[in-house]
């Protein structure tokens, strides 16, 4: 036991994430190997990010449950007319999660999540075709959500609490399309900030009509990530000697909406040892218009249109308790792209996605279970560009096929006391 | 239990095998095809545009981006070969420009770049590194010889180092002997598909001089050539016939270009014909200089000797605002007999040189302020391309364009019609990433660095407007011959180099 926990707070300090897009589904091993379902589900403390309403249902005095993942993500491009490919090798991202719940009286629990739902780690060759556009991105942010949950009734209950996310960036792309320095290095900059900081919160709502049937609400809200001045630095290299004075090194501003998420499910006992769960989440992208960058020297305003649109997942999942000692489970779930069409961009290179999902839990003895989950998200080749892109006041195009996906594995363990 | 994390941990394993894989991998032989062509061995004959000659020399770097480079890069996609160009491994500062004997070459400078301290292009201040004498002695795939004139190309000791100053400096670096001619090393590789652009200089010269040179259509006596003279249109087209039949003996299919009209390029488009701004009061005094040449007009106009109609056209005026230039026009009727010089004032058919913006109002004589080039003082011919020389230069390359075109269709090979294409940018030439390039000489803007595609000698395209050229290529190969040969995006290609002080 002492060797896993070694692990999983390795694996915590390198806490950055996994993404197609840059939000990344690995919030609880349980619930992600059902689908990533869980707003109706109540089975562990993982209830305190799918809906902190259900920790109040918990058996038990208290929940914890600690995982972690490695995700393992790639991504293809091609362009048929001009004979370019390029594949991006992303560095594994590992999301982790640790969730807590006391029960401090019978109407009253109290707890905390901490969590890493978006994220994006994306690296393509550099000064490949598209590298006007994005060399590497690393985006991450951690979310810690105090957490209580209130039983009015033995059908309803509520919950929620305020999020405290700390975020990083890490940008690097080529400054224009040709530009070199005298010895044709490509002329670049990299954004890079940590420790920004910004508050939300999640609220949830559990209704439980008959013993066996749930259902359940979460809406966690929008929070901007903004990088004020001082917060970051822009360093930019390889300039031309020419241009280099007004290219100096500093600081910059831009913001980035961690956007609302809102889930809708129910949960079920068809038959004794099997549950089944069913959400729908909307997920409120259209926050996302651009991702502007303002420097502080020629470089000025870097406008970068993404208007994304609000998105749909749909989830199913459902575990069956083969023995006394081990429960499996499976899911499915679908996932929409927010990306319009013309607004693809490499540096969330995310189309519709369907995932697959499995797992299962093994109880050590009455209070401790080992969790594991694996995820493969699997995307169909799409042919798409980004087409906003100004060079000398002209919007470009530039496109392709992609074909993405990802292979999500993790382990984790929950204590039941 | 372990049996069962070994049986997940295998499966993690195969479904990560599954590298996102695409329907159709360009990387799949049979995405891209050579048609009825064969690109396995790809010669290409030319001049300075064939060489990847820009910024007014051919340079290490510059030359990666020659045309038949790039193409030889997307020919890779589909049969092709290995692709050689002229050694510049000795262009140690990446300079170009000659050196003979361990002295510079005149005519041979470094490669122009744009000083931002003055603002204007100026040769990089390095010493040239490449000594002409240093023979390859080498046939290369790129035969493109800066320089070369149509019947050039068959001249037997044009590669002669003893040749000097007639010989070619380029040629003789890579004649593969002393005796012998570009065409024969370019068909001593045994091409199995070729580009022939030749035949600009024909005419180019006489453009860039100012139409200096001689027209000299009806003699078919090259030896008797100037340098800066119009080639004869049938010497023209009897020459690239022989050059289309060597090329093509052993049964190579091609590609031709035309030649494209000196109104393309920013050598001849980039001075306006009134660059002179002046106020009322100034002109009013400039006038009254020239009242005596006007009052010669009326008095030759009066007596018959000039129509009323070529009086008018001669007679010079300015007024406030901008104003054209005073020339010697040596196609007016000449009344210097009656000491009146042939003078006239430039129309927006006449086309000033690129060097001109820098002689156009200085002082002829810098202790007379009245001596002001292109006012007081006349510009000479070289100066400017009259609209009678433009259309001189146009029938030579209309004459020209006809024998390329009839040649290729009587060798069924196909025709980039470069001059079509060149004539786009003049409107602005949309590429399909949504960028308009155009003619415009770099001037200095963030956008120009982006957008600019001729060099800074105002002739030559640099390396994007080459990656045009070379798109426009395989377009008109991929339709010709069936084949699918991947396009070029100009976008990635490099524009100008500014350098802080030079």
């Amino acid at each position: 036991m002492k060797k896993l926990l070694l692990v999983l707070t390795i694996a915590f300090s390198a806490s950055v994430m996994y993404a197609g897009g840059y939000r990344v589904g690995v919030q609880g091993h349980k619930q992600l190997a059902m689908g990533h379902t869980g707003v109706a589900v109540v089975t562990s403390a993982e209830s305190a990010f799918f809906n902190p309403a259900g920790l109040v249902y918990l058996d038990g005095k208290l929940n914890v449950s600690l995982g972690a993942a490695v995700v393992l993500s790639n991504t293809s491009y091609q362009n048929r007319e001009f004979g370019y490919s390029a594949e991006a090798d992303n560095p594994v991202g590992t999301p982790f999660y640790a969730y807590g719940a006391y029960k401090i009286n019978d109407w009253l629990s109290a707890g905390i999540a901490v969590y890493t739902p978006y994220g994006s780690r994306v690296e393509w060759p550099t000064d490949w075709e598209g590298s006007h556009l994005v060399n590497n991105i690393e985006l991450s942010a951690i979310f810690v959500q105090p957490t209580i949950a209130i039983k009015i009734s033995e059908k309803l209950s509520i919950g929620g609490g305020p999020i405290y996310v700390s975020g990083a960036v890490n940008f690097n792309r080529n400054l224009s399309r040709s530009l070199t320095d005298e010895t044709g290095a490509r002329s670049n900059v990299t954004i890079d900030a940590s420790g920004i900081n910004a508050w939300g919160y999640s609220i949830g709502a559990m209704f439980r009509p008959t013993e066996d049937f749930n259902i359940g609400f979460n809406y966690r809200s929008k929070i901007d990530m903004n990088v004020e001045r001082g917060d970051g630095t822009a360093d930019f290299e390889n300039l031309p000697a020419a241009l280099a004075s007004g290219f100096a090194d500093g600081d910059f501003t831009a913001s980035l909406p961690l956007p609302a998420e809102l889930t809708f499910g129910v949960a079920f006992t068809p038959a004794d040892k099997w549950l089944v769960a069913i959400d729908y989440t909307r997920t409120f992208w259209d926050a996302y218009e651009a991702l502007d960058v303002q420097f502080y020297n020629s470089a000025g305003l870097s406008r970068n249109p993404r208007a994304y649109k609000n998105a749909s997942i749909y989830k199913i999942g459902a575990q069956y308790e083969a023995t006394q000692k081990v429960t499996v489970r499976a899911g499915f779930y679908f996932d929409e792209s927010p990306i319009r069409d013309g607004f693809f961009a490499p540096e969330t290179p995310r189309p519709d996605s369907v995932n697959f999902t499995a797992g299962f839990s093994y109880n050590l003895n009455s209070k401790w279970a080992i969790d594991a989950s694996v995820l493969y998200v699997h995307s169909n080749e799409v042919q798409n560009s980004y087409d906003y892109y100004t060079e000398a006041g002209q919007p470009l195009s530039f496109g392709g096929e992609y074909k993405s996906n990802a292979l999500v594995a993790g382990i984790g363990v929950s204590y039941k006391l | 239990m372990k049996n069962n994390i070994k049986y997940i941990a295998v499966l993690a394993l195969g479904l990560f095998a599954c590298e996102p894989e695409f329907d159709n991998p360009i990387d799949q032989s049979g995405t891209y095809s050579s048609g009825s062509a064969d690109f396995s061995t790809y010669v290409a004959v030319g001049n300075s545009l064939t060489a990847g000659y820009m910024d007014g020399t051919v340079y290490k770097s510059g030359q990666q981006n020659s045309f038949p480079n790039i193409m030889a890069e997307k020919f890779a996609f589909a049969g092709g070969g290995t692709f050689t160009q002229p050694s510049y491994d000795d262009d140690v500062n990446d300079a170009g420009g000659f050196l003979l004997n361990g002295n510079p070459l005149s005519q041979f400078g470094t490669r122009l770049v744009l000083d931002a301290s003055q603002g204007r292009p100026e040769p990089l201040n390095v010493t040239p590194t490449i000594e002409v004498s240093n023979l390859q002695a080498k046939a290369y795939n790129n035969m493109g010889v800066p320089g070369a004139k149509s019947f050039h190309l068959g001249f037997p000791g044009y590669g002669n180092i003893a040749g000097l100053p007639n010989a070619n400096a380029y040629f003789i670096r890579h004649a593969t002997s002393p005796n012998a001619t570009v065409i024969e090393d370019a068909v001593s590789l045994n091409p199995t598909f070729f580009t022939l652009w030749i035949g600009n200089n024909d005419i180019l010269s006489y453009a860039t001089s100012g139409g200096v040179g001689v027209d000299q259509t009806g003699n078919q006596n090259v030896l008797s050539y100037g340098f800066n003279d119009i080639t004869d249109p049938g010497v023209f087209a009897f020459t690239y016939q022989a050059l289309v039949d060597a090329l093509t003996a052993n049964g190579a299919k091609g590609v031709v270009a035309t030649l494209p009209d000196v109104t393309s390029i920013p050598y001849f488009t980039t001075v306006s014909y009134n660059p002179i701004p002046m106020d009322a009061g100034t002109a009013a005094f400039v006038n009254n200089a020239y009242a005596t040449y006007n009052g010669g007009l009326q008095f030759a106009a009066g007596n018959g000797l000039i129509t009323a109609e070529e009086a008018a056209q001669r007679t010079i005026s300015f007024s406030a605002g901008q104003n054209p230039v005073v020339i010697i026009d040596e196609d007016l009727t000449n009344l210097t007999g009656f000491g009146i010089p042939s003078y006239r004032m430039t129309t927006v058919n006449d086309l000033l040189i690129l060097p001109s913006s820098r002689f156009i109002g200085t002082l002829a004589n810098p202790a007379d302020p009245t001596s002001v080039n292109g006012v007081g003082v006349p510009l000479a011919d070289n100066w400017v391309l009259t609209a009678t020389e433009v259309e001189t230069v146009r029938t030579a390359r209309t004459a020209y364009n006809n024998a390329i075109v009839s040649i290729a269709a009587a060798n069924d090979l196909a025709v980039a019609d470069m001059a079509t294409k060149l004539e786009e940018l003049v409107s602005g030439l949309r590429t399909t990433d949504g960028q308009i390039y155009t003619n415009n000489y770099f001037n200095g803007t963030s956008n120009s660095i982006s957008t600019v595609v001729f060099s800074l000698d105002g002739v030559h395209p640099n390396a994007r407007g080459y990656a045009i050229v070379a798109d426009e290529f395989i377009r008109v190969i991929n339709e010709k011959y069936g084949a699918n040969v991947p396009r070029v995006t100009a976008g990635y290609y490099p524009g100008v180099t500014v350098v802080p002080t030079n």
